[in-house]
């Protein structure tokens, strides 16, 4: 790809020359910090594209946490008295759907402070699963999936080939919506109208309907990044987001509002996940759990400090359109 | 040639207030009509409503010979008018293609990628190259929109609106904020896109730019049609007395200078722009008391960034600033302000006013912080709207209330704001940087009268201009600026039009 920077090769290098290394140390243990990163990564990257959809198109939602906790407290239930997961992860986008309807709605129709709007939809949502959440329910597993022979490869077989269906959706979202947004006439106009809105206005796209469709879809974005979480803990608790909508934000500013640099954000601060919890597990550093489970969190704040300053944001982002 | 447009009788109002009062307006294909007329005088208006933005309340659009029904800018543009808008309607990140396309994609014709809507960007840089090659309008159309010129982002505009079939181009004020030798390119290819059929409305303040181009002149004033003219037949004396509606002395009329002491004193100086690459690179000149150094010069040789690191906006690198004996390299710029250097500065927009402050505050910006406009940290405001009324009367700021934002003010006014605050303090030096850019014509009479008036009282005036006319009428000496640096400078008296622009361009002026 052309458009990839000599400084994101150079990482991406020292990332894999770290890797073998690490490989060749403790070949078990390597894999599973790279497997548990990549499932860490997800709901991080699909909670970005959710973020960066948005503001691409001129909104900003900050709402990705409150969206994500509805949505999966909509597919947990939902999965749990019918019995069926599919019928989970249905409901639970369409929730996120409503939660993205609504955002919607406050900041392009009624023009509304899209931080507080967002800040809405995050408050809301802790209470509303919390009020409502009953205790003792199990739902029925997310698939997972297998891909033949190329699991059994050393290394990349546990990081890429073998996960649960979501995680397997974001890897190709990113991709999607890539292609989308570069390649397209929808993408061409999301651009347009997350950076001057009136010049695409005073071309015939139709930026209110254009906001709508895409603050909605990516609210299902966020709506499956919420599924994620359910396909790794098989269950809903109170807050189980825990702050993973914010770190999104964090990952989507480090990204640079780009799929694949939300990629390789999430991937990082899924690793970091990773290996918190692989050491973790081992008991390996005596030091308290609660230090590593800082780190993601401490990351988050460095990046938005130093990356918030680099990172340049669609220039209509946060402005309602009020017309030519 | 046949007629192409043919605007009769249209009224518009917007409250009280009638911004077009039975105005008509008739166009031939391949015909370049000028409209004239004062901030205010009803010129946008009446385009909007061609171009759909504003739906007339009476009156009748005929193109093409027939009844145009337009009401929003989609149906203008599908019957084959395009508008360049003063501020332009270009997605900056985005590419020349990708900006030409908008709207009207070029994307893939059958299969999965026409479901999709995958565009082919080959397909459609092509075609804008051969747009481009057709109407003589130079541009890669791969470029990114943000790093191009003004100059080439206009061209984009032009090409957007040729993309779309315009037979009818709406200029809106393109010169203003073109250099000179961009302008004449754009004369160029207004006479090119008329040569091939385009029917074109040119919208403007600058007399000159009418004699140049047009083949006919319409001149309205206060919202009402005063009259047409061939272009051939008319002077820019004749027009200027139609707009404005009495005569008005386009010369300025001065005196002999009177200079005393130096007032400001800049020494090698240097200094970086936004981007940290140098801007300024060992400037050196005197300003004395009553003269006025105009600065010519294309721009972006340094001419921003000297003044405002004159000024105290931006940090001096190298070399010094000194007001009358004092220091004042790296002051801040209220000390800078107090000690007495008013300034108007380049983009009254960002730097001039506050757009949502009301006219009143606008006019105590400087000064708000002390008697009679405060007392013990609490702002006196009776004394600022004694003060305000005051400003706006002798400046004429229109219309004339003090509590109404400054945003909702036309350019020309918001100038004159500017102008009341800043030349109303008790200065010894005035730095000017297009002071009458984007201004009508009666309003930069009055501007001049003030620069000269401030001159004659003693103070020292500092006029930076892309606008030669205004260098060549206004300034006792000239200094003209290339690359950062003054190349030369010249007697106001002995200076030429032909010389100066010599010198701007690079060239040493002697040969």
């Amino acid at each position: 790809m052309k458009d990839v920077k000599p400084v994101t090769l150079f990482f991406a290098v020292v990332a894999l020359v770290l890797a073998v290394i690490s490989y060749q140390w403790d070949g078990r243990q390597t894999e599973a910090v790279v497997s548990r990163a990549v499932v860490e990564a997800g709901p991080l990257l699909l909670g970005a594209l959710c973020g960066l959809l948005c503001e691409r198109s001129g909104v900003i939602n900050i709402g990705i946490e409150g969206t994500m906790l509805m949505s999966a407290f909509a597919g947990f239930f939902i999965a749990s008295y019918s019995g069926t997961v599919w019928l989970g992860l249905l409901g639970g986008l369409a929730m996120s759907a409503i939660v993205g309807l609504f955002l919607a709605w406050t900041s392009i129709t009624l023009r509304q402070d899209q931080i507080i709007a967002g800040t809405i939809i995050n408050i809301f949502a802790l209470g509303f699963t919390s009020f409502y959440y009953i205790q003792g329910r199990t739902m029925p597993g997310v698939p997972s999936v297998s891909i033949p022979f190329l699991e059994d490869l050393p290394f990349v077989g546990p990081m890429l080939f073998s996960h649960g269906i979501l995680t397997f959706s974001a890897m190709f979202l990113v991709v999607v919506v890539h292609l989308f947004l570069y390649r397209t006439r929808w993408g061409l106009r999301t651009r347009a109208i997350g950076e001057h809105p009136s010049a695409a206005d005073t071309v015939g796209v139709n930026i209110i309907s254009l906001r709508y469709r895409n603050v909605i879809l990516a609210s299902m974005l966020g709506g499956l990044a919420g599924l994620h979480l359910l396909q790794s803990a098989s269950s809903f608790q109170r807050g189980m987001t825990n702050g993973k909508g914010f770190i999104a934000l964090a990952v989507m500013l480090f990204g640079r509002y780009r799929p694949f640099g939300a990629m390789g954000a999430a991937l990082l601060f899924g690793f970091l996940g990773g290996l918190q919890a692989q050491l973790q597990f081992k008991g390996a550093l005596d030091i308290p759990p609660q230090f590593f489970g800082m780190i993601p969190y401490l990351l988050t704040i460095i990046v938005l400090a130093a990356a918030g300053l680099a990172a340049r944001p669609p220039a209509a982002a946060g402005t309602p359109y009020e017309g030519a | 040639m046949a007629q192409l447009l043919e605007m009769r009788g249209l009224t518009k109002t917007f409250g009280p207030v009638v911004a077009n009062d039975n105005v008509s307006l008739k166009l031939d294909a391949g015909e370049i009509v000028g409209l004239l007329g004062e901030n205010g005088a009803g010129k946008s208006t009446l385009v909007k409503m061609l171009f759909g933005i504003y739906a007339p309340d009476s009156g009748e659009i005929f193109f093409d010979g027939q009844p145009a029904n337009i009401s929003d800018p989609g149906d203008a543009i599908a019957q084959g008018i395009g508008m360049v808008h003063q501020h332009f309607q270009l997605v900056p990140p985005l590419t020349v293609a990708e900006n030409i396309m908008l709207g009207a994609e070029t994307v893939a014709h059958s299969g999965v990628g026409a479901f999709l809507g995958r565009m082919n960007v080959a397909e459609a840089e092509a075609e804008v190259r051969a747009l481009s090659e057709k109407y003589g309008l130079h541009v890669d159309p791969s470029a990114v929109v943000e790093d191009l010129p003004v100059g080439v982002q206009q061209r984009v505009e032009i090409l957007k609106a040729l993309n779309r079939g315009a037979r009818l181009l709406i200029l809106d004020e393109p010169t203003a904020v073109l250099t000179p030798k961009e302008t004449d390119e754009l004369l160029k290819v207004m006479r090119a896109l008329a040569d091939e059929g385009v029917g074109i409305i040119f919208i403007t303040h600058k007399l000159r730019e009418v004699l140049a181009v047009t083949d006919r002149v319409t001149v309205l004033r206060n919202g009402k049609y005063i009259g047409s003219a061939i272009t051939a037949d008319a002077t820019q004396q004749s027009l200027a007395e139609m707009m404005v509606g009495r005569s008005v002395v386009l010369r300025v009329d001065k005196g002999e200078a009177e200079p005393g002491a130096p007032v400001l004193s800049v020494q090698n100086l240097r200094v970086k722009d936004d981007r940290g690459s140098d801007a300024v690179e060992g400037m050196s000149f005197e300003v004395r008391e009553g003269e006025i150094l105009g600065i010519a010069g294309v721009e972006g040789n340094g001419q921003r960034e000297m003044v405002e690191a004159i000024t105290g906006i931006r940090k001096v690198e190298g070399g010094n600033v000194v007001f009358g004996g004092d220091d004042f390299t790296n002051a801040s710029p209220r000390s800078v302000s107090e000690w007495g250097v008013a300034h108007i500065p380049e983009d009254r927009e960002k730097d001039g006013v506050v757009g949502n402050y009301s006219v009143a505050d606008n006019m105590v910006l400087n000064t708000y912080f002390k008697a009679p406009f405060a007392s013990r940290g609490i702002r006196v405001m009776s004394e600022v709207r004694k003060w305000a009324l005051q400003l706006i009367e002798k400046f004429d700021v229109r219309p004339r209330t003090i509590t109404s934002p400054v945003t909702s003010l036309s350019g020309g006014n918001k100038q004159k704001v500017i102008v009341a605050r800043e030349l109303s303090a008790d200065n010894r030096l005035i730095v000017a940087s297009q002071p009458t850019r984007g201004v009508d014509v009666g309003s930069i009479e009055f501007i001049h009268n003030q620069l000269v008036h401030q001159r004659d009282a003693g103070k020292g005036v500092l006029l930076v201009s892309a606008e030669l006319d205004e260098i060549l009428g206004l300034s006792d000496r000239i200094a003209v600026v290339y690359e950062g640096q003054v190349v030369e400078t010249l007697a106001g008296e002995s200076a030429t039009r032909e010389r100066i622009g010599l010198l701007m361009a690079g060239g040493s002026g002697d040969s």
